[in-house]
């Protein structure tokens, strides 16, 4: 990229974090390289695939940041006030699929919003400014809200170790539908479970382990054992309704205005009271949008949106697209209370920001011109 | 200039491939001492040998500095991203077949799947405070083959050698390898899952299509693969 193109692209940035700021909004900067630890905590190996990793012969293993949430999130949670309103703009780092020709460096303007009162208003807050700012450039709209996916995973009247297996696969959609249809028992387990349990019910599990072999590494035969026990207890409990798969099925393949889709979500909270609380948290944010003269009639919601970023939403998110996705979002953001508890030893706050993306801000603008 | 042919250096892979290219015609040996790294090419007019390690021909194929390259499809795929791009494969040879497998201990009754790998990740992580390590040097592959099949909780720890050995020296907890009869996972007391089948790989004659073969290269470089029997592929 030549200069003037660079020049551009930094000058829309500081339009937009002017804009920000406007909003109330403290100026904040954040360091490029971060402790690698604590993202790979937080994400996981996927990280290593996304992230550029780099070495310090003092301070270890770093990441050039992928994004700016996990400094904000950690500087407020050292030093901040409350409630809080962040933004900041900057360049981040993300390796990209060879294929995709996307950009791997790349300008983010950022707005944080740290509020522990009335979360519907937060919210709609931060939509509402990014959908005013971005309003010239007449984008598509996504949102999505990853608390009701969480909710009904919650509200399956089913053991407490299917719930939580689910739930740490919300973002997984592939493997979550997979645990989904083997606790619905519409998939068999496979024939070397059914051995293992056929053995675990006339032999006990370490006399079992220790006929396999000698047990080399870390892992004990006490965990394997106690898997052993949490399958037989899986074995034996009954499998999940259809009726509840089919609340999840309903809910997932949600694809509507938000209003239609709410009265479809009462329907649904009708048959799993457990949904109750997340459906009316969004109408509380409808009615909250619409106070910021949000077209809320106008505004899609689907009940997929967002399971396949980053994993740290865990309520409302939304997304401002250009015709078609195969280009990245103009910008995206969402709430991620979760993650403040994870990075706030013992404290929390709920937290609802996004990003815009001031390169692809410009060409819709050249797009369009 | 001549047509630049990289062979392994080395090992039964360099004396499968000699054997494979001189079945066909093309005698290729090795010239000087046995320490030196030097050869010859008889049977085909204007063709170079050049030995390398079987690990470094895919990046001397993508760079176009050699124009053709005898390795494993394995090491293709994990060094050269978007490989069809600037490499294509033109035979299999039908030797060196190894299979990169994931691989935990035997003893580990309850695991034999995918979903049961993820679920002791889980596990393994909430009662050790850290992560499934799995040791490995293919680390795309394997990176890219479970996050495909929605393993979550593990990471991935750099071995470049004896990697079987790592589960009982305590560094991983699992092991992703290339085998080829699966006796070094079984002396180490591992197994490998059933679906665990990350990559099937043999020797394959692979073509740079980044190096230039105008005019006299071109001509030197299809009586080559007429002689050996290939139709110039890619």
């Amino acid at each position: 990229m030549d200069t003037a193109a660079k020049a551009a692209i930094r000058a829309e940035a500081d339009r937009l974090a002017a804009h920000f700021a406007a909003a109330g909004a403290h100026p904040v900067e954040a360091d490029i390289l971060q402790p690698a630890g604590t993202l790979l905590d937080l994400y996981g190996e996927d990280i290593r695939a996304r992230a550029y990793t780099t070495r310090d012969p003092v301070r270890g293993e770093l990441m050039l940041r992928p994004d700016f949430t996990v400094p904000v999130v950690q500087m407020h949670m050292a030093e901040g006030a409350e409630p809080a309103r962040y933004t900041y703009a900057g360049p981040v780092f993300r390796m990209q699929d060879a294929a995709s020709h996307r950009a791997s460096e790349y300008l983010q303007v950022g707005y944080e919003l740290f509020a522990r009162d009335d979360p519907a208003a937060a919210d709609a807050e931060v939509f509402a400014l990014f959908a005013k700012l971005l309003a010239p450039l007449g984008l598509r709209a996504a949102t999505g809200d990853i608390g009701l996916l969480k909710a009904a995973v919650a509200g399956l009247r089913t053991t407490a170790r299917r719930k939580a297996a689910l739930a740490r696969h919300i973002w997984r959609p592939a493997r979550f539908r997979a645990l989904l249809d083997r606790f619905g028992g519409r998939t068999a387990p496979p024939a070397s479970r059914a051995a293992l349990l056929d053995a675990a019910g006339t032999t006990p599990a370490g006399t079992l382990i220790a006929e396999a072999g000698p047990l080399v590494g870390l892992r004990t035969p006490d965990e394997i054992a106690s898997r052993i026990a949490a399958l037989r207890a899986d074995a034996a409990a009954p499998p999940i309704a259809a009726g509840e798969l089919a609340i999840l099925d309903r809910l997932l393949g949600l694809a509507d205005t938000a209003p239609r889709a709410l009265t479809e979500l009462r329907g649904l909270a009708g048959e799993m009271p457990a949904l109750a609380p997340a459906t009316d948290r969004m109408a509380a944010r409808l009615d909250a949008l619409a106070d910021r003269d949000v077209d809320i009639d106008a505004l899609p919601f689907e009940g997929s949106y967002g399971r396949t970023t980053l994993e740290y939403y865990d309520g409302f998110v939304f997304g401002f697209y250009a015709e078609g996705r195969a280009l990245p979002p103009v910008a995206s953001g969402g709430r991620y209370d979760a993650l403040t508890r994870v990075l706030g030893q013992g404290r929390e706050i709920p937290a609802v920001g996004g990003v815009i993306r001031p390169a692809q801000v410009l060409a819709v603008q050249e797009g369009s011109a | 200039m001549t047509v630049k042919l990289g062979l392994p250096s080395k090992g039964r892979l360099m004396e499968q491939a000699f054997d494979w290219f001189a079945a066909r015609g093309v005698a290729v040996r090795r010239t000087g001492s046995d320490r030196e790294y030097a050869g010859a090419v008889e049977g085909a007019d204007g063709v170079e040998l050049v030995l390398l390690s079987a690990g470094e021909i895919p990046r001397e194929l993508a760079a176009g500095r050699i124009h053709l390259g005898v390795t494993g499809t394995d090491l293709v795929r994990e060094k050269i991203p978007l490989w069809s791009e600037k490499i294509a494969e033109i035979a299999r040879l039908g030797f060196g077949h190894a299979d990169l497998v994931l691989a935990v201990p035997r003893a580990w009754i309850d695991v034999d799947t995918l979903d049961d790998l993820d679920a002791a990740a889980a596990a393994f992580r909430a009662a050790h405070g850290h992560r499934l390590r799995i040791a490995t040097k293919y680390h795309t592959l394997v990176r890219d083959f479970l996050k495909a099949n929605g393993v979550a909780d593990y990471r991935l720890v750099d071995s470049q050698g004896a990697t079987e050995g790592t589960v009982k020296n305590l560094t991983a907890e699992a092991i992703a390898d290339i085998t080829s009869s699966g006796e070094t996972l079984r002396a180490n007391h591992l197994k490998i899952l059933s679906d665990g089948l990350i990559l099937q790989s043999q020797a394959t004659l692979f073509r740079s299509r980044t190096a230039p073969a105008e005019g006299a290269t071109g001509r030197r470089l299809a009586a080559l693969l007429e002689t050996l029997g290939l139709a110039a592929a890619g």
